[in-house]
């Protein structure tokens, strides 16, 4: 049940590359990483790729099949024609380090500029009580692996270099909505989200949800609600007056800004 | 098309030339939208400017309801109080069923992709040079959503109103058999109608706003068990707002087609009692 | 904080690098208390606890921050807090894993483990991590093979990503610099006082190919297994016993090497996910193991020593699931060396699927909602990658090498090996698990030992004051050439063939079940693969070079390779996760000394000898009594 795979790998560094072809052999129930590792084996020993789990769990492997951002690991052979030309690029948002490795350091400055969890103190027998409805809508976002094809796919980003200043992507979205529903948190991030993380930025055009191997509906579920949530704070007067007369949602109390 | 060297092609990134590798038929669904969006677009407009060959008794065109101008007799069943606008009854009232459509988040998917190609598909580079997204004037304004969706309600109420109007008897000159006019009554159009308000109601609850409004906006689920209900049956909406946008879009166009076609006296009702 | 040296003027002649560590000045320097290598669980809790104690700390590890193997963890958090069994504390805990680890477990690690794991899993949701809840709001606790008591705090099957993803955000919110994608290949000593302590590491950016050499008196080795010796294994690239290597290399001691854990269910097919783990949640919650003929077959395995405590009518079992208190448990929830041998018995008696695995089967016993609920990731995996709906059919499942019990030998209260300076925590280090370990008893130990680590380094490099260990400029030269090395050999042999030659080799002669002759065999193919990989070539140039990554990883992989065949072909018995054919049982002799492993003189082979284990104090004998 083998066969030859028309297998086209970008190969280059920052200064330029070119796709190449690399023929190769594979076999029933192979993904796309496979026939990467097969073409490092035994055809070109310096192809630099990125993967660990191979198994869709850690995210490493993430780059573009016939222009779609996915996971090598995860992007199975059989849903190809067995004579489809397959070409396999890095991911194109990124500075390209070399092959299908790219510099992803734009993320994780990312993750350093959000402000992290902040609790009250334990309840009295230094245990912590949390209602599982209330966890529910933050374990969907923690389940973010973390393969960055979201912020990889996002054209805010991914088609304005000089947005990325002011953008943090999809990624942290999901961070700063899983922070804000999190039943415990003393911090409120709604300005910060709108500002420096630029939540105004994105078109919910959703993209990041198309490409997500996790399936984590980042665009309904943590974008949306999140712009809601900046609504209430910075954009809607009813709600200004509520809190202006005491009508108010008392389950932010305790919340302070940051 | 504008170079795009600010984007994909930006210095450092894969040297590729082509805006996407993408070989599927990733145009094809911003293609649909365009000329769905753009066809209802023009027939909307052109009905709203008309201004006539909106009421069938008993039945008035979502369009026009409720219809506050100097409407033709029988069609305001909320009395004139803008008797003295000059235009299209139409006009009074449209602007928030166009503004909840305008401003869902939905719709602004499906626009921003097929008229503003920002971006036309995923992995499709975009030909602007320039992005700002919903920062500024006019899309900062996107924000009022849920003011529009409080008007959606009212909206949804009224066309639920007409659809019991729709049961009403017909005048005599349409009566059937011996010139019955009393009683119930009940043709294609008030199906039809009946069919447009679920669809406007399925796409009124399932908005992203309502979906916070009535729980989203919480961050104890636990405390508000009613409300933690009703986002619920919100959130299990929400996951098909999009089809509810594209079935209303499609039936208030039908009604008023409808409408359109008996009151220019095209077709006859089809009775069922 | 840290110096850095620009770049060298030109390129290398060799390898065309222009970031080129040859020439003088062209290497990073940089110097910190602590120096962690390897950022999983284990190390960047000790990390976290270092800079909590105030030690300018360092974390390097090969991949990105966040992708370590531990977000390969499944089932949960072992951690006696009581919350759905007020009867369960540290006692019963320390009682189950001396008795999974069949009795060889380094006694004071086991205590300190079941002692501190609820405080450090409460430690990780004041970082924000989201636990599974119980009805009263408390974290949820699930049952595993094993474990008396529900006792494994999880979130649904992820609990691995949760922990990890935790960590990393507690790290990055406290400033902790990461040198990702940064590969360790030697441990600096000084010993210009008489006695050898640790001064710093040498290690290359896989990214430009540069050299750093970090000065620090204190190294803490976090480097995780050896599974990537072996053909089948669930364990990724990383896994390849960089920490066991670099620790012999400096001097300390590996001890319990024959101990490798084959998790009962890893994925058979298709081949391309051959080895990946299944969770033994599956077990916990429902799933059963049937042959090719339908049969239950694990009732025909339930040794002696677990006899009291295991159902053995399919009644009685599957009553367990609602009624724990008046049944006793299913024998598929046995602790894994037990379960993976009876599937391997199954299968070699013919009795195995068509892709030579058995079934695990859920599907016929919960609902598809319950399994989709319960058990998202193992739905998602088996979907996505074999196209196996698990709520509809059964899983094909097979033994896959999964974790090594064996590692550094180290003091249990400080984590410090016999080298003044040198730490390790989690799997790299040893005698925690004894011969076997309980799943749900790593992710504790990370925590557990991580934190021990860091505080203990950290008090150490204090301590020395201003008299810190100085790195000789003349081992910063060694380290360079050695790992050049492969760039200057030409005609040799590509890597990629030499590892795949020792995973089967090692999967074929070292695995599951193992015999004196074969043991022999695969002595005599490591010394062969020793002279292969001595002349093996590389292509291309240092950066991003996987290749060149490969040939340096190979040479620990080796010498961890060694280390397991030898220390198995001398512990001649059947225990915990080393099972002899030729010594079936356990024998009582062989229960009372560990086997430890040097580096011998030369540095080109290993040295074993018997050492016994630690005394346990009567009070605690009592609860095997």
């Amino acid at each position: 049940m083998s066969y030859t795979l028309k297998l086209r790998i970008w190969r280059g560094d920052k200064d330029g590359g070119a796709v190449e072809d690399f023929p190769v052999e594979v076999s029933e129930g192979e993904v796309v990483l496979d026939a990467i590792h097969r073409v490092q084996a035994t055809q070109a020993g310096d192809l630099a790729v990125r993967w660990n789990c191979k198994a869709g769990k850690c995210g490493s492997c993430s780059a573009e099949v016939n222009g779609r951002p996915r996971l090598m690991c995860m992007c199975r052979l059989s849903d190809f024609e067995e004579d489809e030309v397959i070409t396999v690029t890095p991911m194109r948002s990124f500075p390209v380090i070399r092959d299908l490795v790219t510099d992803v350091s734009f993320n994780y400055e990312k993750a350093k500029e959000l402000p992290s969890f902040s609790p009250p103190p334990r309840d009295a027998d230094g245990k912590r009580r949390m209602a599982q409805v209330d966890v529910e809508r933050g374990q969907e976002f923690r389940k973010c692996i973390e393969c960055f094809l979201c912020q990889n796919v996002c054209h805010v980003v991914r088609d304005h270099e000089d947005n990325k200043k002011a953008f943090a992507g999809p990624r942290f979205f999901l961070r700063y909505a899983e922070l804000d529903m999190h039943p415990l948190d003393t911090h409120d991030r709604r300005e910060l989200a709108q500002g420096a993380a630029g939540l105004g930025m994105c078109n919910i055009t959703k993209c990041c949800t198309e490409v997500c191997p996790e399936g984590i509906h980042i665009t309904d579920n943590a974008i949306i609600p999140m712009k809601e949530r900046v609504v209430d704070k910075k954009f809607d007067p009813l709600v200004w007056l509520g809190n202006k007369i005491g009508i108010r949602n008392k389950d932010n109390d305790g919340r302070t800004e940051v | 098309m504008a170079t795009t060297d600010h984007g994909v092609t930006s210095p450092g990134r894969a040297h590729i030339e082509a805006r996407t590798l993408r070989e599927d038929r990733w145009w094809l669904a911003p293609l649909t939208t365009f000329v769905v969006f753009s066809a209802f677009v023009v027939y909307a407009t052109v009905r709203a400017f008309m201004g006539r060959d909106y009421y069938a008794s008993p039945y008035l065109s979502p369009f026009y309801s409720p219809c506050l101008g100097d409407c033709v007799e029988g069609a305001s069943d909320f009395g004139q109080p803008f008797s003295w606008w000059p235009l299209s009854a139409a006009l009074i009232i449209l602007i928030f069923p166009l503004g909840f459509r305008m401003t869902c988040y939905y719709y602004r998917k499906s626009y921003y992709r097929a008229f503003w190609l920002s971006p036309p598909a995923c992995g499709v580079a975009e030909p602007h040079s320039a992005y700002s997204g919903e920062t500024k004037f006019p899309l900062i304004l996107q924000n009022v959503h849920r003011y529009f969706w409080y008007a959606a309600v009212v909206v949804g109420l009224i066309l639920t109103y007409d659809v019991f109007l729709a049961f009403r008897p017909m005048p005599a000159e349409y009566a059937v058999g011996d010139g019955e006019t009393s009683g119930v009554h009940m043709g294609l159009g008030t199906l039809l109608m009946i069919a447009n308000v679920v669809f406007i109601w399925l796409y009124t609850l399932s908005c992203h706003s309502c979906r916070h409004v009535v729980g989203g906006r919480l961050r104890h689920f636990s405390k508000h068990p009613v409300r933690y209900k009703l986002w619920t049956w919100v959130s299990k909406l929400n996951g098909s707002h999009g089809r509810w946008a594209w079935y209303s879009l499609f039936s208030v166009a039908l009604v008023d087609l409808y409408v359109f076609l008996l009151a220019t006296g095209t077709i006859q009702d089809l009775r069922f009692f | 904080m840290s110096e850095t040296n620009g770049p060298a003027e030109g390129r290398h002649p060799m390898t065309g690098n222009a970031l080129s560590g040859d020439a003088q000045g062209g290497m990073e320097r940089h110097t910190y208390d602590v120096v962690v290598i390897g950022a999983g669980g284990a190390g960047l809790r000790a990390a976290i606890a270092a800079h909590e104690s105030g030690a300018r700390t360092a974390i390097v590890c090969k991949s990105l921050l966040g992708k370590a193997h531990t977000v390969m963890a499944e089932g949960g958090i072992a951690a006696a807090m009581g919350n759905r069994w007020p009867e369960d504390n540290w006692e019963v805990h320390f009682r189950d894993t001396m008795r999974g680890g069949k009795m060889l477990n380094n006694w004071r690690m086991a205590q300190l483990h079941a002692q501190e794991a609820p405080e450090r899993v409460q430690e990780l949701e004041d970082w924000g991590a989201l636990f599974d809840r119980t009805d009263d709001g408390l974290i949820s606790q699930r049952d595993f093979g094993g474990h008396k008591y529900a006792r494994l705090a999880h979130v649904g099957d992820r609990t691995g990503l949760e922990m990890i993803r935790t960590l990393q955000q507690r790290a990055v919110a406290l400033g902790i610099e990461v040198f990702m994608e940064c590969t360790v290949t030697d441990i600096f000593k000084d010993a210009s006082d008489g006695q050898s302590k640790v001064a710093g590491a040498f290690a290359y950016w896989r990214e430009s190919g540069r050299f750093i050499v970090f000065d620090a008196p204190s190294v803490i080795l976090a480097t995780g297994g050896i599974g990537k010796s072996f053909k089948v294994t669930s364990n990724s690239w990383e896994y390849t016993g960089d920490g066991h290597a670099l620790a012999m290399r400096a001097g300390a001691s590996l001890i319990n090497m024959e101990f490798v854990q084959f998790h009962p269910t890893g994925m058979v097919w298709p081949p391309s996910v051959k080895g990946l783990l299944v969770t033994e949640s599956v077990r916990g919650d429902g799933g059963i193991l049937k042959n090719s003929e339908g049969k239950r077959f694990m009732f025909d395995y339930i040794p002696e020593f677990f006899k009291a405590e295991t159902a053995d009518t399919v009644e009685e079992a599957d009553a367990w699931y609602d009624d724990k208190k008046n049944n006793r448990r299913p024998p598929e929830l046995l602790p894994r060396d037990e379960v993976a041998r009876a599937i391997n018995s199954e299968i070699k008696a013919g009795r195995g699927t068509p892709h030579g695995g058995i079934y695990l089967d859920i599907a016929s016993r919960r609902t598809p909602e319950f399994i989709r609920k319960r058990l998202p990731s193992m739905y998602h995996q088996f979907k996505e990658l074999a196209d196996v709906d698990i709520t509809a059919e059964p899983m094909e499942i097979g033994p896959t090498c999964h974790y090594v019990m064996g590692g550094v030998e180290v003091d249990a209260d400080t984590q410090q090996s016999a080298v003044t300076g040198l730490y390790a925590v989690g799997e790299c280090s040893g005698g925690m698990h004894g011969s076997n370990r309980l799943g749900g008893n790593s992710l504790g130990d990370l925590l557990v030992f991580g934190k021990r680590a860091g505080e203990a380094a950290t008090a150490y490099a204090d301590s020395l004051g201003g008299t810190r260990p100085q790195v000789d400029e003349a081992d910063v030269k060694a380290a360079q050439a050695s790992a050049l090395a492969p760039f200057e050999v030409e005609g040799g042999e590509n890597p990629y063939t030499i590892q795949s030659d020792l995973q089967q080799s090692m999967n074929d002669l070292v695995g599951i079940i193992r015999t004196r002759t074969e043991l022999e065999e695969s002595l005599a193919e490591i010394e062969a693969f020793k002279v292969r990989a001595s002349t093996m070539v590389v292509e291309g140039h240092r950066q991003y070079n996987p290749g060149w990554h490969l040939a340096l990883d190979l040479r620990n992989m080796l010498i961890v390779s060694e280390c397991i065949a030898k220390a198995a072909m001398a512990r001649e018995e059947s225990r915990g996760g080393h099972t002899r054919d030729d010594f079936p049982g356990p024998d009582a002799e062989w229960g009372t000394k560990n086997l430890v492993v040097n580096l011998n003189a030369e540095g080109t082979g290993v040295d074993l000898h018997e050492k016994p284990l630690p005394e346990m104090p009567d009070e605690l004998k009592g609860y095997f009594a």
